[in-house]
């Protein structure tokens, strides 16, 4: 198989290519939501500190 | 053995224990799907009905396989935690919600994909189809409800409860192949006698199914660690990690 026939899919490279990608976008997704919340949540309590601190 | 069980159940060491997993977990993953990707995308032959379309499948029905698996974990979790009370099982089936929704969603789109050009439709009201979507909208319901309810055990239970009444839906999805005619094609894997499937493809197959699987574990257990710090955010351990960031 040539590397033009593997992206031709056969003729059904929308629809192939498609799914693909749309896999990609949910599984990254899954993996930075998490990543971004545990930076907010870090943040939060790192921010309470501070101002814990600053009443003492 | 049932002293590390009984750590894993404190919040405090799951959360570094699973931290130590994460990125071994991620690696398995990575090769998984890696080698399945290769051999499903260009070493397995066409299909010979359906040509080079059928190799959405190897998206499709794993994703389609985690939906369920998600679902009857998220059940389960909430049920150990409805019964004894274990803080880490709540946390486990909420983590669980989100991930399974995706999942979810991911199946009936790539499903939709495939279904145009085979079926020459995007979508049809058939037995198979409409219960996922179902499914779909149970795990957006465990979700609504969770961020409903403000006190996060009296989110939980409620979630619980409505998981566990919602697992009647998986084997009508399962069976639905069965027990109606729709437009879906029956299992070719997962029945009692040998798959009716090309051993050159359902090799791929089965790696993806296993990648999709670690992938699970890998982000749930991200997950897991983001609610455990927001539920133990007042605790000692929390604070000085929020202190040495």
């Amino acid at each position: 198989m040539t590397t033009a026939e593997f992206f031709h899919m056969g003729g059904y490279a929308f629809y192939v290519w498609t799914s693909y990608g749309l896999t990609l976008i949910v599984l990254l997704a899954n993996v930075l939501s998490p990543l971004r919340q545990r930076r907010k949540i870090l943040a939060d309590l790192a921010r309470r500190e501070r101002r814990e601190r600053k009443l003492k | 053995m049932w002293r590390f069980f009984h750590k894993l159940g404190s919040p405090k060491h799951f959360y570094r224990i699973a931290g130590a997993w994460i990125p071994w977990l991620a690696l398995f993953c990575a090769g998984f799907m890696l080698v399945g990707l290769y051999l499903g995308l260009w070493v397995a032959p066409p299909d010979y009905q359906q040509g080079e379309s059928y190799r959405i499948m190897y998206v499709h029905v794993p994703a389609a396989w985690m939906s369920l698996f998600i679902y009857v974990v998220m059940a389960g979790a909430g049920a150990i935690g409805l019964i004894w009370h274990m803080k880490l099982a709540e946390v486990m089936a909420i983590s669980s919600a989100h991930i399974g929704a995706s999942f979810t969603f991911l199946a009936l789109v790539t499903g939709s994909i495939w279904g145009k050009p085979m079926w020459g439709t995007w979508w049809v009201w058939d037995a198979r189809l409409t219960s996922e979507l179902i499914l779909l909208f149970l795990y957006l319901g465990v979700i609504a409800l969770h961020n409903a309810v403000e006190d996060k055990r009296t989110a939980a239970r409620a979630t619980s409860i409505l998981a566990i009444v919602g697992v009647v839906n998986i084997p009508i999805i399962h069976y639905s192949v069965e027990w109606w005619n729709t437009l879906h094609q029956g299992p070719t894997v997962t029945k009692f006698d040998a798959p009716s499937i090309d051993v050159r493809m359902l090799i791929p197959l089965l790696l993806m199914a296993v990648a999709f699987k670690l992938f699970y574990a890998v982000v749930v257990l991200m997950r897991a660690r983001c609610e455990i710090l927001q539920r133990e955010r007042n605790t000692q351990w929390v604070r000085q990690l929020a202190g040495e960031s």
